[in-house]
């Protein structure tokens, strides 16, 4: 007999007053009870409305079926048929709009929890004394990888459980790509990101770190002088953008890649640290999406006051509702309708304040959104002692400029076709290198699909 | 990792490293630098290029101990490995259709405008170099700036070795005196940049800066380097390290070189403590 609730089980969480001056994991997890309660309000639909509302297309009655019956080993081989990342994709997916959009429980009242449930699952197995892994037989052929983000990672997985030599090269000096420098420890737990390319290692996958391709080494001397037979491209979109506005450079203006770099990848929170960062006494984050949301709630962990300024209302944030919920439960201030139009200095060259224009909407634009139009003459002034600017990443043109005959769009995304081809034989690309800034379940997904390809295309 | 094959002091301050890393050497060229850590904590910290072989696949670091980082790099030894070398980064020099060009180092600088400067000498290229110290002691690369250039100035603040004065003087002096560079290229000390570069803008000579600031990733990905240049936004990075001087905002470059100064002095202190300790 299903759990016939309109509500999902609640999630466990840290107290916000409590988080927001720690970097420990927000969210904690259903316990098996929860979780088998949980899945038994799933239906089962046999036409699977969830599975169709999956990048990757997991499984998802399958799955659940199975954690209802307390059989979660097996739920997670239902998961990892279709996942490389599930421990990861259980946190940060924006399940609302993907799976959880589609089931049937939600047309009255709330959908089943299913992205809580696929991170039950992948920490169940993961908390399990590990199974030594069988390595695939190899098939003797040679593929790289470039970049160990979301669309790497998957893609190197999927090739080497083929049997495929497989190199993945990474420029920083982890892999893990955004995962370890973007997303920041309290979403997502750096010992997971671990877990998964210590995964991909037990399977014979070689990580080369400092390795930046296009500089280090070039794609065609990859392919000409390396051997490699087929290369996948998922460098992302990793350059900040900026507003071009008056104090821009100043000293406490950062980028939201900076400033997670700073904290994430290089550990600026903790206090034995060598890489510092200054959030002050006030930060100021513009921009609305989930990177700025990251930046607000890490620099308030900082010990900042946080202000979020951004050009349209609540119900265009781009970032997801969970994250802004967090955001506002920790006490982050938002100013919407407002945007940015100079940074002001003090007598030593560091930011004081900045000064925003408002704004009010207008009729939605091409893009289907509301267009924030200023209002003459209506400015507010915010002190600040930085200002973090996320305001959107484009792809690096690193690769693009030192690789012969592959083509880009004019903003700077390699091109790529429905199966990842590039204009270069051979050569596959995915992820945000191919799209811009997106999510990390849409570069898994792109990662699988080049997989795929680059296997019948090595094959054929 | 990356071996440390060889070090020499330079002098109190500066340290010359010979690392093996196969890769970056294969790659390198003048005006590019790297990324290195000493430690599986440590900070990312750039260094341009100051030497390379390619068939040793040796690459040469000159630094100067300025913050924890470079007095931990300072601390390690032939047979150590340093646990990050990312490279080569950035822009290479340019060097196409120079004739006779003036390499004004100051400094640690030196470091890098000697391979730029034996470069062009390589290329046939008519080399001047002046080079400036706060005094003899801090001298560095003496001989082979010698062996690169046709003309060398030294000039020292105190005097006490070569000529006394700025290297702005000396440059001044050679511009004067009828030399005619169809570029300069400096290297070194951010006021001394700016005061290189104003002084040729009087004289109209095309001026490179090779500029060094503060970053993480050195791929593009932080923005941490950005600098105005004409206007616009660079990331030194990407774009350079090398730029028209005459467009450069120095005093930008400038009060960003010293965001973190304060923590950069307290960092060295604490790690010199921790050394002294060790030692004793």
């Amino acid at each position: 007999m299903p759990n016939m609730s309109l509500k999902k089980n609640e999630m466990p969480v840290q107290n916000p007053e409590v988080r927001n001056s720690n970097f420990n994991e927000v969210a904690l997890g259903y316990t098996e009870e929860q979780a088998i309660d949980e899945a038994k309000r799933c239906l089962n639909c046999k036409n699977k409305p969830c599975t169709n509302g999956c990048p990757v297309k997991i499984y998802i009655p399958e799955f659940i079926s199975q954690v209802a019956e307390g059989n979660f080993e097996e739920a997670y081989k239902i998961i990892s048929k279709s996942s490389s990342l599930p421990a990861v994709c259980g946190r940060v997916c924006p399940q609302e709009t993907q799976c959880e959009a589609k089931c049937v429980r939600g047309i009255k009242g709330e959908p089943v929890a299913i992205g809580r449930l696929e991170r039950f699952v992948a920490d169940w197995h993961n908390a399990q004394p590990e199974t030594p892994v069988e390595k695939p037989v190899s098939n003797g052929h040679k593929v790289a990888v470039i970049g160990s983000g979301p669309s790497g990672l998957a893609c190197a997985s999927d090739l080497a459980k083929k049997g495929y030599d497989v190199t993945i090269f990474e420029a920083l000096h982890v892999a893990g790509g955004v995962l370890s420098y973007g997303i920041p420890e309290f979403r997502l737990p750096k010992s997971i990101v671990q877990k998964e390319i210590d995964g991909l290692k037990a399977l014979g996958v070689k990580i080369e770190t400092n390795t930046i391709i296009g500089k280090t080494i070039s794609v065609d001397e990859l392919i000409n002088d390396e051997g490699f037979e087929s290369i996948f491209i998922g460098s992302g979109a990793g350059l900040p953008r900026f507003m071009n506005i008056k104090g821009e450079n100043l000293n406490g203006v950062y980028s939201a890649n900076e400033f997670l770099t700073r904290i994430n990848l290089m550990k600026a929170y903790k206090s034995d640290n060598s890489t510092p960062v200054q959030a002050g006494r006030k930060a100021v984050v513009v921009g609305g999406g989930n990177v700025a949301m990251d930046a607000a709630r890490c620099a308030k962990r900082m010990g900042a006051d946080v202000y979020i300024v951004y050009r349209r209302t609540e119900n265009e944030l781009p970032a997801r509702a969970e994250e802004v919920e967090h955001a506002k439960e920790e006490g982050i201030i938002f100013k919407f309708l407002t945007n940015p139009v100079e940074i002001k200095s003090n007598e030593k060259g560091w930011v004081k304040s900045i000064v925003c224009q408002q704004m009010e909407l207008s009729e939605p634009d091409a893009s289907g959104r509301a267009k924030p139009v200023p209002i003459p003459d209506a400015f507010i002034e915010i002190e600040a002692d930085s200002v973090i600017m996320s305001i959107g990443t484009s792809p690096n043109p690193l690769i693009k400029s030192t690789t012969e005959g592959l083509d880009t769009q004019k903003w700077g995304g390699i091109i790529a076709d429905e199966n990842g081809l590039t204009s270069k034989e051979g050569v596959y690309a995915g992820g945000d290198a191919v799209t811009g800034a997106a999510t990390v379940i849409l570069a898994m997904g792109a990662g699988k699909t080049a997989a795929a390809a680059m296997d019948k295309y090595i094959q054929k | 990792m990356f071996e440390i094959l060889e070090k020499k002091s330079l002098n109190p301050t500066v340290t010359l490293m010979k690392i093996s890393a196969p890769r970056v050497a294969k790659k390198c060229e003048p005006g590019q630098f790297i990324i290195l850590r000493t430690d599986e904590d440590g900070e990312r910290i750039p260094l341009t290029i100051a030497d390379f072989d390619r068939t040793k696949g040796t690459v040469t670091i000159i630094f100067q101990i300025v913050g924890a980082t470079t007095e931990k790099l300072n601390h390690m030894n032939q047979g150590d490995c340093l646990h990050d070398f990312a490279g080569p980064l950035g822009r290479a020099t340019e060097t196409d259709g120079l004739k006779k060009v003036a390499v004004v180092g100051g400094g640690v600088g030196c470091a890098i405008a000697y391979p730029v400067a034996k470069k062009l000498h390589e290329l046939g290229v008519e080399v001047h170099s002046i080079v400036g110290f706060r005094n003899k002691e801090l001298v560095i690369l003496e001989d082979e700036f010698k062996a690169a250039s046709s003309k060398f100035v030294l000039m020292s603040d105190d005097g006490s070795v070569g000529e006394k004065g700025l290297v702005t003087d000396a440059l001044k002096k050679l511009i004067e005196s009828g030399e005619k560079y169809d570029r300069v290229i400096t290297i070194g000390p951010l006021i001394m940049m700016k005061f290189v570069c104003q002084l040729t803008k009087q004289y109209e000579i095309p001026t490179v800066a090779s500029m060094n600031p503060i970053m993480i990733d050195g791929t593009g990905m932080c923005g941490g380097c950005r600098l105005t240049v004409g206007g616009e936004t660079k990331f030194a990075c990407v774009d350079g390290p090398e730029f028209d001087g005459h467009l450069i905002d120095f005093d930008e470059a400038m009060a960003r070189g010293a965001m973190y100064k304060p923590f950069e002095r307290k960092a060295h202190e604490d790690t010199c403590n921790l050394f002294k300790q060790e030692v004793e």
